[in-house]
C-alpha cells in the first residue's frame, strides 16, 4: 500500500471517529438540556399542585347553605322572666321534625339528630329576637342561619350516600331531612359572606376570618410604622453619610446577618425582652407589630439600599454642586429618586411579615380569640396563626375552612405583589 | 390617655414655635447680609428644641413610669407581711397595685394588720403614681418652655441654623443604625441570659450529648428533681435528617432550573419562569405546611401501605410488613415538601451566581468548539463553585430554621434515627412545644427552649457567616 491511501484510510478513520465523538456529545449535549427543562417543570409543576390542590380543598369554603326555619315560641317552654334558660336550638329542631313530617321521640333522640345538622346560631338567633321583644313569645317566628357543618358538606358533596352509613358523620335519616328541607326550599346556596363577617369560632359553619384580617392589618400597620422609617432612615445613613470605617462594616456585616436569622429565633426575643422583660402584653398586636418590625428591618435596610446604590452619583453632584448640603442633597433628591424602589422593597417585607407565623407562636397568639381585637393591647389573632389553629381542629369542615383562609391569606399576598409590582413598573426609572 | 394629650399639646406648642422662629428669621431677611440659613431651618431649629426633649421625657415615662413605681412600692414591704412567704407577699402587692388602679384583685382576703397594710401600701402607690404622673407634666412643660425660650434668642442672620438641624438629623440617623445592632444585642442576650439559667439547672455537656429528649410538664416550681431528661441529640438528628431530605430535592432542581434559566432560556421564558419561582418562595410556610400535613402526608402513607400490601408475602416480607405500619408524620413528607420550598431559594441564589461569571470565559470555551453543556460542565461550573456551595450552605441553615412546615408536618417523637419514614422531631418543633400555651418561666422545661434556640441561632449564624465570606471572596476574583 501507498501512503497516500494509508493517509486517506487513517484519515477516514479520525473522521468517522470525530462524527461518533461529536454524536456522543450532542446526545450528551441535548440530555443536559433536558434535566434543565425537567427541573423547571418539576418546579413549577409543584407550585400549580399546591395552589391547585389548595383551591380545590377551599373553593367550598365561599358557598354557604343558609337554612330558613319557622319556630313557634311555645309559650310554657319560655320563661318571661328569663329568657335566656329556655332550650331553643331543641325548639328549633322540634320546628324541624315538624316541617319533616315528623315528632320527636320520647328520648330526644330524633331532636337531638337535628340539633347535629342545624347550627347552633338559630338558636342563639331566636334568644336575641325574644330579649329584645318578650312578645314574641307564643307566636311563630322566621330564623334564617347556617346549616352545621356536616349538612353543609353534604350539599357541597363531600359527604355522599355511596359511602357506608357507619363511616359518615350523617346518617341516612338525617339526609332524608336535608333532602326534604332542600326539596321544600328551605335551603338557600350563596355567596359566604359571614366568612368575612365573622371570627373564629369553636364551630366550623360559625367561623370566619374577620378577627384575624383585622388582627393581621393592626399588626401590620405597626410593622410598617416602625420598620420603614427607621429602616429607610438606617439605609440612607450606612449608604450616604457614614464613613467607611470599623463600626459601620460592623453594622453591615451584622444586618447581613440578621436578614437570615431563623424567624423563630425573633419570636424567642420577643418573649423574653418585649413580653417578660418590657411587660407588652401577651397575643397583642402590639407586641406581634414589634416583633415583625424586627424581622422585616433588615430586608427593609437592604432593598432601600440597593434603590440608593442605583441613583447615578451624577444626581448628587449637581445637586452638591448649587449648593445644597448633604442632607438637602439626599432629601430633596437621592431619597425622592430611590423612592419607587423602596416602596417596593418596604411592600414586599411586609408581605412577608404577612405570611409569617413561627415567631408569633412565640408570643402567644395561637390563643382563641372570638372577636375582633379591642385594640393594640389586646388579645388578636392573624391570618396565618388562624390558618394553623383551624389546621389543628379535628373536624372535618374546619379543613376546607382552613384551606378558605389560606385563599384569602393567598389574595392578600397576590395585592400586595401586584402592588409591588405596579409601583416597580410604573415609577422606576432606568438611568 | 395621659400620653396621648401631652404628645398632642406638645406638637401643637412645637408647631407653633416653628412659625414664631421661620416669622423671627423672615424678619431678620434683608440687605446687606442676607440669613445664613433659611428662614424654615430657623424655624424647625427653634421647634425641635421645644418639642422633641419634652416627648422624649413623656415617652420614657409613659414606658417606665409603670414599672418603676411598681418597683418603688415592693421597694419597701410593711412590718406586717413580714411573715408571708415570697408567693403571699408577692400576691399582696400585686393586690395593693391592682386596688389602686381600681383594678380587680385576687381573692385573698387581707385581716388586721395585714389589712392596714395593703390600705398603706395602696396610698402609697397612688401617690407615686400620682407623683410620676404629675412630676413628668411639670418637667415636660418646663422643658418645652426653657427649649423654646432659650432656642429663639439665638436666631440671627448669621446663625448657621441648617447645620444646627442636620446635626438633629445625623442623630435620628445614627439612632436608625443603632436599632439594628440592639436587635442583635437583644437577640444574643436574652438567648444566651435564659440559657444560662437552663444550663445552671441541666448542665450544657448533658444538653447536647445526651440522648434522650423528654422535658416534663412541671406541675409545681419544686419539682425540678423529677424533670426530664434535655439530651438533644435526638433533635439534632432529626433535623439533620429532614434537612438532607430537604436538600436532596432542592439542590438538584434548584441548581438544574438555574443553570437552564441563565444559559439556555431564552430572554422571554426568562421573563415568565422567574416570577412563577418567586411566586413559590412568596407562599407562606404554614401554607406549605398544611399542604404537607394534609395533602403529602396522606399521599405518601397511602402509597407506601399499597406498596407494602404488594410486598408482604413475598421476598421482602418484613419490609412489605413495615412499610404497611408508615404513619402520616414521616421525616420523607417534612423533608420533601420543605425542599420544594427551597427550590426557588437555591434556583435564585445559584442563578445570580451563575451570572457573574464573565461571559469571556463562555465564550473562550465556545470559541474553542465545545458545546454549551460542556462550557456549563468545564467551565462556568468550576468557576461558580464556591458561589454554588455557599448558596447550598444558605438553603441549608435555611432548612434548619424552618418552623412551620416541621410543625404541622413531622411528629414528636425524638428519636434518632436516619430512616426517612420514621417520625422524627427537630430543634424548631420542639420550641415551639415548648412556649406555646401558658408557661412558667422558672422550669427547665420553658428554658430548655431557649437552649435550643442558643444552639439554632449559632449553627445558623455561622453557616451564613461561612457562606458570605465564600462570596464575598468569590465576588472579589471576578471584580
Amino acid at each position: 500500500m501507498t501512503d497516500a491511501t494509508q493517509n486517506s484510510a487513517r484519515a477516514l478513520d479520525l473522521r468517522t471517529r470525530v462524527e461518533a465523538r461529536l454524536k456522543a456529545r450532542n446526545a450528551s449535549e441535548r440530555r443536559f438540556r433536558l434535566y434543565g427543562r425537567v427541573a423547571i417543570i418539576v418546579a413549577l409543576s409543584f407550585l400549580a399542585v399546591l395552589v391547585g390542590r389548595i383551591a380545590v380543598q377551599g373553593w367550598t369554603t365561599f358557598i354557604d347553605t343558609q337554612v330558613t326555619v319557622q319556630v313557634y315560641l311555645k309559650p310554657e317552654r319560655i320563661d318571661a322572666a328569663d329568657p335566656s334558660l329556655a332550650n331553643y336550638d331543641l325548639l328549633v329542631a322540634e320546628s324541624v321534625l315538624a316541617s319533616v313530617g315528623e315528632q320527636d321521640d320520647d328520648y330526644g333522640e330524633a331532636s337531638g339528630k337535628v340539633m347535629d345538622i342545624m347550627s347552633n346560631d338559630l338558636g342563639f338567633q331566636l334568644l336575641r329576637q325574644v330579649k329584645a321583644d318578650p312578645s314574641l313569645i307564643g307566636k311563630t317566628v322566621t330564623v334564617t342561619g347556617p346549616l352545621k357543618a356536616d349538612a353543609a358538606l353534604y350539599f357541597k358533596g363531600a359527604i355522599s350516600r355511596s359511602t357506608d352509613e357507619a363511616d359518615r358523620k350523617l346518617n341516612d335519616r338525617q339526609l332524608n331531612w336535608l333532602d326534604k328541607l332542600d326539596k321544600a326550599g328551605a335551603v338557600k346556596r350563596g355567596f359566604n359572606w359571614q366568612f368575612f363577617t365573622r371570627s373564629d369560632s369553636t364551630e366550623p359553619e360559625q367561623a370566619g376570618v374577620l378577627g384575624a384580617v383585622v388582627g393581621s392589618a393592626m399588626m401590620l400597620l405597626i410593622t410598617a410604622m416602625l420598620a420603614i422609617p427607621i429602616g429607610v432612615l438606617a439605609a440612607t445613613y450606612l449608604e450616604e453619610f457614614a464613613p467607611k470605617n470599623a463600626w459601620t462594616d460592623m453594622i453591615e456585616v451584622n444586618i447581613n446577618n440578621l436578614a437570615a436569622v431563623p424567624s423563630i429565633v425573633y419570636g424567642l426575643l420577643g418573649l423574653a425582652v418585649f413580653i417578660n422583660g418590657l411587660g407588652v402584653p401577651r397575643s397583642s398586636p402590639l407586641v406581634g407589630g414589634l416583633v415583625l418590625a424586627l424581622m422585616a428591618l433588615p430586608t427593609v435596610i437592604i432593598a432601600t439600599r440597593s434603590a440608593l446604590k442605583a441613583v447615578p452619583p451624577s444626581i448628587r453632584e449637581a445637586a452638591l454642586g448649587v449648593g445644597a448640603s448633604r442632607t438637602q442633597t439626599v432629601f430633596h433628591h437621592v431619597l425622592p429618586l430611590a423612592m419607587p424602589g423602596v416602596m417596593t422593597g418596604a411592600i414586599l417585607s411586609l408581605a412577608h411579615a404577612l405570611g409569617e407565623t413561627a415567631p408569633l407562636l412565640m408570643i402567644g397568639m395561637v390563643s382563641f380569640v372570638p372577636g375582633v381585637p379591642d385594640g393594640f393591647t389586646g388579645a388578636a389573632t392573624v391570618l396565618p396563626v388562624q390558618v394553623f389553629i383551624w389546621e389543628n381542629a379535628s373536624e372535618r369542615a374546619f379543613h376546607e375552612r382552613t384551606a378558605g383562609a389560606i385563599l384569602v391569606l393567598l389574595a392578600f399576598m397576590v395585592i400586595m405583589n401586584l402592588a409591588a409590582i405596579i409601583v416597580r413598573r410604573r415609577f422606576e426609572r432606568r438611568w | 390617655m395621659f400620653t396621648w394629650v401631652a404628645l398632642a399639646a406638645l406638637i401643637l406648642f412645637s408647631g407653633l414655635s416653628y412659625f414664631a422662629g421661620r416669622r423671627r428669621a423672615a424678619g431678620l431677611q434683608g440687605a446687606p447680609v442676607s440669613l445664613h440659613s433659611l428662614p424654615g431651618y430657623h424655624g424647625a431649629y427653634v421647634a425641635l428644641w421645644a418639642g422633641v426633649p419634652a416627648a422624649l421625657l413623656v415617652l420614657l415615662s409613659a414606658g417606665f413610669g409603670g414599672p418603676l413605681g411598681e418597683v418603688l412600692v415592693r421597694a419597701a414591704p410593711p412590718a406586717a407581711i413580714s411573715s408571708m412567704d415570697a408567693f403571699q407577699s408577692d400576691v399582696f402587692f400585686d393586690d395593693a397595685l391592682a386596688m389602686s388602679r381600681g383594678q380587680q384583685a385576687s381573692e385573698t382576703v387581707y385581716e388586721g394588720p395585714q389589712k392596714a397594710a395593703l390600705d398603706a401600701a395602696i396610698t402609697k402607690s397612688r401617690l407615686i403614681s400620682d407623683l410620676i404622673t404629675y412630676g413628668t407634666l411639670a418637667a415636660a412643660v418646663v422643658l418645652a418652655l426653657s427649649g423654646a425660650v432659650l432656642a429663639y434668642p439665638r436666631l440671627a442672620r448669621d446663625f448657621r441654623a441648617r447645620n444646627r438641624v442636620e446635626g438633629w438629623i445625623y442623630a435620628v440617623f445614627l439612632a436608625c443604625s443603632v436599632t439594628a445592632v440592639l436587635t442583635t444585642v437583644g437577640i444574643v442576650a436574652s438567648l444566651v441570659w435564659e440559657s444560662l439559667r437552663f444550663f445552671h439547672a441541666v448542665p450544657i455537656q448533658s444538653f447536647l450529648l445526651g440522648t434522650e429528649w423528654d422535658p416534663q410538664i412541671a406541675m409545681r416550681t419544686d419539682q425540678y428533681a423529677s424533670a426530664g431528661a434535655f439530651g438533644a441529640v435526638p433533635l439534632f438528628a432529626g433535623t439533620f435528617l429532614i434537612m438532607l431530605i430537604a436538600m436532596a430535592v432542592a439542590a438538584p432542581i434548584g441548581l438544574f432550573s438555574a443553570i437552564y434559566l441563565s444559559e439556555y432560556a431564552s430572554a422571554l421564558s426568562r421573563s415568565i419562569i422567574k416570577p412563577l419561582l418567586e411566586i413559590l418562595a412568596g407562599v407562606p410556610t404554614v401554607v406549605y405546611g398544611f399542604f404537607a400535613a394534609l395533602t403529602v402526608g396522606p399521599l405518601f402513607r397511602a402509597g407506601f401501605n399499597a406498596l407494602g400490601a404488594q410486598l408482604v408475602g413475598g421476598e421482602f416480607d418484613a419490609l412489605g410488613q413495615y412499610l404497611m405500619q408508615v404513619q402520616n408524620q414521616m421525616a420523607l413528607v417534612a423533608g420533601a415538601v420543605m425542599g420544594i420550598m427551597l427550590i426557588p431559594f437555591v434556583s435564585s441564589l445559584s442563578d445570580d451566581i451563575i451570572n457573574a461569571v464573565p461571559q469571556s470565559l463562555r465564550d473562550g470555551s465556545l470559541a474553542m468548539g465545545a458545546t454549551r453543556s460542556e462550557t456549563v460542565k468545564k467551565v462556568v461550573l468550576p468557576a461558580a463553585l464556591p458561589g454554588i456551595m455557599a448558596a447550598m450552605l444558605l438553603a441549608v441553615s435555611r432548612a434548619v430554621g424552618e418552623t412551620m412546615i416541621v410543625t404541622m408536618a413531622a411528629g414528636l417523637q425524638a428519636k434518632t434515627t436516619f430512616n426517612p419514614l420514621d417520625t422524627v422531631t427537630t430543634v424548631t418543633v420542639q420550641i415551639v412545644t415548648l412556649l406555646t400555651g401558658d408557661q412558667e418561666f422558672d422550669s427547665p422545661k420553658t428554658l430548655s427552649a431557649f437552649g435550643l434556640g442558643l444552639t439554632l441561632f449559632v449553627v445558623t449564624l455561622g453557616l451564613n457567616i461561612i457562606a458570605l465570606r465564600i462570596v464575598q471572596k468569590y465576588r472579589e476574583q471576578y471584580d
